[in-house]
């Protein structure tokens, strides 16, 4: 095909013979159907439908033919190469098909094996449920307020209006810290936070403060001299017991899902009058278990309610200590315990494992709680 | 406060068919913390008998008796008992068949030493109303046969134990806790106090001096006491209900009356004073050996009685021995006072002299209860122990100020949240018995006996907890505008969180430690962590001082895990150590009238020692424990500064590592940790033998770090992410074996420049091809260019700089 084709035929280029078309069709199916593995098929491939195979070789003639012969020839090639890539689909799937079958179900393994090489960790369930209870807070607007653990006796009792040489500080089994007039106690309650508060943030103030507290109590089932206390605070105008109990169901409906009725019983506490100790209702029994022998509640000793904290409103002589006019602002004020809480929402029935950092207690309680 | 419900009613007026349940359910409701309630568990028949015989039966190993007696039945009963100290024709109490004793003891008629009992004849011990056992009880002769014993002795009585609060020193008395009871069921009240005082001269010569402590003082007498009259059962039922030991009737009446009052009265033995007595202060070097058998040696503060002889009762905490009421003492003199309650408080707190009566001082005694509390006792001693009453009181006193308080009626709404009416607030005043005048505002004076009402919320609260908290409504809070958490304790959280989720598990042990510990910690003598704050009282005088190091804590907690067959831990603890100041002097205090000033506040800062928050980690054991995929991994020096970098990395730093001997760590496997120039904490594996004073593990590692150290975290601005290609090179050094991995990685990343992209040491290799005391460190560098594809021989360049950088600065020669 040296010469011009004055008159074309196309016959004349052999690579489009139809004979050869053909050849080169079946040396395809034959190699293809030659294929026993995905490998030797990727081969055939190459080979037959390639770059470099006859059909593409072929194909790439056409554009050399005059017009009236491009369709036939671009027709018979399209066919040839259609066929071609049809039996590679289907080799293809049917070998697939086989590995699937085949070596997939050979490289079985057992995964049942265990694959421990990690070590689990967990926080501390007391650090979660106190950042639980203070997040619930947090979630109705309240800030997260912080004191010093070494505390100043002013801040500890005066300020909370316990008198020196009142029996209400000698009930707080006090550690002093050396000398014995040196000023400085372990706090023995989160309460000196609220002082704190008053005097450094702009009012209204509206905090919780999660910490650790100490008393010289001997650690028993129900007792460890170092324990944790939430403690809230709210200073506001025209603030009424009615919101403090609204506060505290809010919090009893955040931390279990459950609306449940919350109680409060008059007491005294030197730092807010009125006092009251706050119950909860059961949130295993829904107080059903009272009376009920047949229905017997751990949670609550079947009486129904769950003690979970001390509250009140404010004592004015508290506000005017840390500040505040108490003619223009109201306030109330709680302390929970997390210990307690940890103790009835999950089970924990001795102090000692909260205290003793035994792994397998801590583990399973995770990240959050 | 023990209180028996027969003796309640008999000062209020409760429905008939009240059970000390239903009582204690609204006496908690008004605010009195009912503890218990102990429930009559007896039921008869029990019931009186005469004897009418006794056949002694000798054949037993302790001498029995076989008896007969008349209960009031056609026939005799016949009873066996033990006890000897009862004749024929005396009146016992009987316990027939049928009948269940406190305690659940269900008695029957059974066979016993040979004859059948039909039921038991009782001690008091058996009746639950005495610690008595040796004997029977033997009744009256005037007492009839066949009577119900349960209700002629009042044997089924419930018991409401209260825990009185501080503040309520009132209802630390039947009056008290009646006058609550009759108010919650809203019925009449009988005042025990309320007995008419005759006016008659005084009995015997006293005076007050220390007028500021002791503004009542009260003096009767009765002459002619037997000293050998029994104290009746009744009046001994009651006191062994309310918890005290019968002792004689002199002691048991006026611990009668003080329980029923409030008020705590004396009685001296007459014959034994010797002139005028005198309330005043000790003088210096004066002593006292107390009721208690304790000489106590008396402080110039300390409220004394005293007389021609000197001290002779120390006030309101206890008497003294001589001039004790005794066995021969026939001449009375009662004292019934009032004294200040911080007086009496700081003697108590002196002398460690905690009594009945100074509990009561302490919580604020009712001032107008002496002269009736007297008069009552001095009638009580003439009526049981045939004494004739002396005509006359003793009254010294000082004047005191009343209280008033105004608030305007509308004062419980306000605090409350709940409107109550000016007619319930005046009528739950007056209630309690304060004296309510005017219309509004109100003037309020509260009773003798509510010292505790002072200001106007204490007036809301008796409202407000009469009307019942129930009627409080709950209303929703509002949102206030809050930031959510601080970014130092969203660290503080993300710290704890990164460590758990890294295989840590953290413990919260005590804060307490030793000089022991600093030993086992190889503290050197001068280290500032020796300089711990102690405690004055602590619980253990093994651990009196306050951490100044998170590590003992942890380590023994790591021990206790051992010691439970944990063998592979991970442990962190974050919390504050305490380091004292400097020069820090006593902390001051203020008063509270209004806000300490800035000054003020910051010499309370200035004095508290410093309380940094730290974070520590051990690890010990297995890091990766061996298992069916090979070998595992032991816990070492490289965790422990790995939980370093992670901790640092959550506050957005990246912490500068140099090598540093610093006790408790491994001389040669300790790091310091910087933060730029400041030292952040130390890392690495712990001292052998530090290891071995805690029986860890080998090779148990630690770090602690100062939290407060750290920055809070960042807040990244986004990086540009260049889409075009990566260029890699490795670079193989060989260095001298001891220098720093950090120093050739720093300058090897200094010399490489901008292109930089990452840096990675993937092998050190020692041995012969790169010579003795060498090393080799093998980098891998991966650089790309913002803009552009980096050309082969751009990339090479850089890695020649750096190589070269790296040379200049450690003298690392290239490994070929």
């Amino acid at each position: 095909m040296s010469a011009p084709n004055k008159s074309y035929d196309p016959v004349e280029v052999s690579v489009l013979k139809p004979e050869a078309v053909e050849g080169a069709v079946s040396d395809a199916l034959a190699a293809i159907a030659a294929a026993v593995s995905l490998e030797e098929l990727k081969e055939a491939r190459l080979a037959h439908a390639g770059d470099r195979s006859p059909l593409a070789l072929a194909n790439r003639e056409i554009g050399a033919l005059p017009p009236h012969a491009k369709a036939d020839a671009g027709k018979r090639i399209g066919a040839a190469r259609g066929a071609v890539n049809r039996a590679l689909k289907e080799r293809q799937e049917a070998l697939e098909a086989e590995r699937d079958a085949r070596v997939l179900v050979e490289e079985t393994v057992d995964v049942t094996l265990p694959w421990d090489r990690v070590q689990r960790g967990a926080r501390h369930p007391l650090t979660t449920m106190a950042d639980r209870m203070a997040d619930v807070f947090v979630s109705m607007g309240f800030e997260v307020a912080e004191g010093p653990e070494i505390e100043a006796e002013w801040f500890n009792f005066d300020a909370l209006n316990f008198p020196p040489d009142h029996p209400a500080r000698a009930m707080q089994d006090t550690f002093f810290v050396e000398s014995e007039d040196s000023g400085m106690v372990l706090r023995t309650h989160t309460s000196p936070v609220q002082i704190r508060a008053l005097l450094s943030r702009e009012l209204p103030v509206y905090v919780v403060a999660p910490g650790k507290t100490f008393r010289t109590d001997e650690l028993d089932a129900t007792h460890s001299p170092v324990f944790h206390q939430l403690e809230g605070l709210a200073v506001d105008e025209g603030l009424t017991m009615a919101d403090l109990k609204g506060a505290i169901a809010a919090f009893v409906n955040g931390l279990f899902g459950d609306p449940l009725p919350v109680r409060l019983r008059p007491s005294f506490f030197p730092f807010t009058e009125p006092s009251a100790e706050v119950d909860m209702q059961c949130f295993v029994c829904h107080g059903e278990s009272v009376g009920n022998p047949d229905r017997a509640c751990r949670t609550c000793s079947s009486e129904g309610w769950i003690e979970i904290g001390g509250c009140g409103m404010v004592n004015p002589r508290v506000l005017r200590a840390a500040g505040v006019d108490p003619e223009r602002y109201s306030g109330w004020a709680f302390g929970l315990g997390v210990e307690r809480t940890l103790m009835f929402r999950h089970g924990v029935a001795d102090m000692h494992d909260m205290v003793e950092g035994d792994v397998r207690f801590t583990l399973p309680f995770g990240m959050e709680i | 406060m023990r209180a028996p419900l027969s003796w309640l009613r008999e000062y209020a007026a409760l429905p008939a068919g009240v059970t000390g349940r239903e009582l204690a359910a609204k006496l908690i409701a008004a605010g009195l913390e009912v503890e218990t309630v102990e429930e009559a568990d007896i039921t008869g028949p029990i019931v009186t008998g005469r004897v009418l015989a006794i056949e002694e039966l000798t054949e037993f190993k302790k001498p029995i008796r076989w008896c007969q007696v008349d209960v009031g039945n056609p026939e005799p009963q016949n009873l066996i008992c033990g006890a000897r100290n009862f004749a024929v024709g005396d009146t016992v109490v009987v316990v027939l068949p049928g009948a269940v004793l406190p305690g659940g003891f269900a008695v029957g008629a059974r066979k016993t030493y040979g004859r059948v009992s039909e039921g038991m004849i009782c001690s008091l011990r058996e009746l639950g109303i005495g610690d008595d056992h040796d004997g029977i009880l033997v009744l009256p002769e005037d007492t009839g046969v066949g009577v119900d014993a349960i209700e002629l002795l009042g044997l089924a009585d419930d018991v409401l134990d209260i825990a009185v609060t501080p503040d309520r020193g009132y209802a630390l008395s039947i009056r008290g806790l009646a006058r609550e009871a009759a108010i919650a069921y809203g019925v009449a009240f009988t005042d025990p106090a309320d007995v008419p005082i005759p006016d008659e001269g005084p009995s015997y010569p006293a005076s007050i001096e220390a007028t500021d402590v002791c503004d009542r003082f009260v003096l009767r007498r009765v002459s002619g006491f037997d000293p050998a009259a029994p104290s009746p059962l009744w009046l001994r039922t009651r006191l062994f209900r309310c918890g005290v030991r019968p002792v004689s009737l002199a002691v048991d009446v006026t611990n009668y009356l003080m329980l029923e009052l409030g008020q705590p009265l004396h009685a001296f033995d007459a014959a034994k004073l010797t002139g005028e007595v005198v309330v005043r202060r000790a003088r210096a070097g004066e002593s006292l050996e107390t009721l208690d058998h304790v000489k106590r040696t008396l402080d110039p503060g300390d409220l004394m009685i005293t007389d021609g002889s000197g001290v002779i009762s120390i006030a309101g905490a206890m008497g003294g021995l001589h001039t004790e009421i005794d066995g021969s003492s026939t001449e009375v003199v009662i004292e019934a006072a009032h004294f200040d309650p911080v007086s009496v408080a700081r003697t108590v707190r002196r002398h460690r002299l905690h009594s009945e009566a100074s509990y009561r001082f302490e919580r604020g005694v009712d001032r107008e209860l002496p002269l009736a509390a007297s008069l009552r006792a001095v009638r009580l001693l003439a009526e049981l122990g045939g004494a004739r009453v002396v005509p006359g009181a003793t009254v010294a006193e000082a004047p005191v100020e009343p209280v008033t308080i105004t608030i305007p009626v509308s004062h419980p709404e306000r605090v409350a949240g709940v409107e109550y009416s000016r007619e319930t607030v005046v009528r739950r005043l007056e209630q309690v018995g304060c004296t309510v005048a005017g219309d509004d505002p109100i003037t309020v004076t509260p009773a003798s006996w509510r010292t505790d009402l002072t200001d106007p919320n204490d007036l809301a609260e008796e409202v407000i907890r009469l009307e019942g908290y129930d009627a409080i409504p709950e209303r929703a809070p509002r949102p206030s505008a809050g930031r959510g958490l601080t970014s130092r304790q969203r660290l503080r959280r993300r710290v704890g969180r990164v460590l758990a989720a890294t295989g840590h598990s953290e413990v919260l042990s005590y804060p307490f430690t030793s000089v022991k510990d600093f030993d086992a910690l190889l503290l050197p003598v001068d280290d500032a962590r020796r300089g711990a704050l102690r405690l004055a009282n602590p619980l253990s005088e093994d651990e009196p001082l306050l951490r100044t190091t998170l590590l003992p804590g942890l380590l023994r907690t790591a021990a206790r895990n051992l010691g439970r067959g944990q063998t592979d831990l991970a442990l962190f603890e974050t919390g504050l150590v305490y380091r004292p100041k400097d020069g820090a002097g006593k902390v001051p205090a203020y008063g509270v009238e209004h806000a300490p000033s800035e000054a003020e506040l910051a010499a309370i800062e200035a004095a508290l020692p410093d309380q940094p928050h730290r974070v520590a980690v051990l690890v010990a054991g297995a890091a990766e424990p061996a298992g069916w995929w090979g070998a595992g991994r032991r816990a070492g020096w490289q965790d422990a500064i790995e939980a370093a970098r992670l901790i640092a990395r959550e506050a957005g730093v990246e912490l500068r590592v140099t090598a540093d001997r610093h006790e408790p760590w491994h001389p040669g496997r300790c790091a310091a940790l910087w933060h730029g120039d400041v030292l952040v904490g130390h890392a690495g594996e712990l001292h052998p033998r530090v290891v071995q004073h805690y029986g860890l593990p080998e090779r148990a590692s630690a770090v602690e770090l100062e939290l407060d150290r750290l920055p809070d975290g960042h807040s990244p601005t986004a990086p540009p992410v260049s889409t075009y290609p990566v260029a890699t090179r490795d670079v193989a050094l060989i260095v001298p074996a001891n220098t720093p991995a950090a120093t050739v990685e720093a300058a090897l990343a200094e010399g490489a420049g901008d292109l930089l992209e990452s840096l990675r040491l993937f092998d050190v290799y020692t041995g012969d091809q790169v010579g003795e005391g060498n090393k080799s460190l093998a980098y891998a560098l991966r650089l790309r260019a913002p803009d552009r594809t980096l050309t082969a021989e751009e990339a090479s360049t850089a890695r020649d700089a750096a190589i070269a950088r790296a040379t200049e600065l450690t003298g690392a020669t290239p490994r070929t």
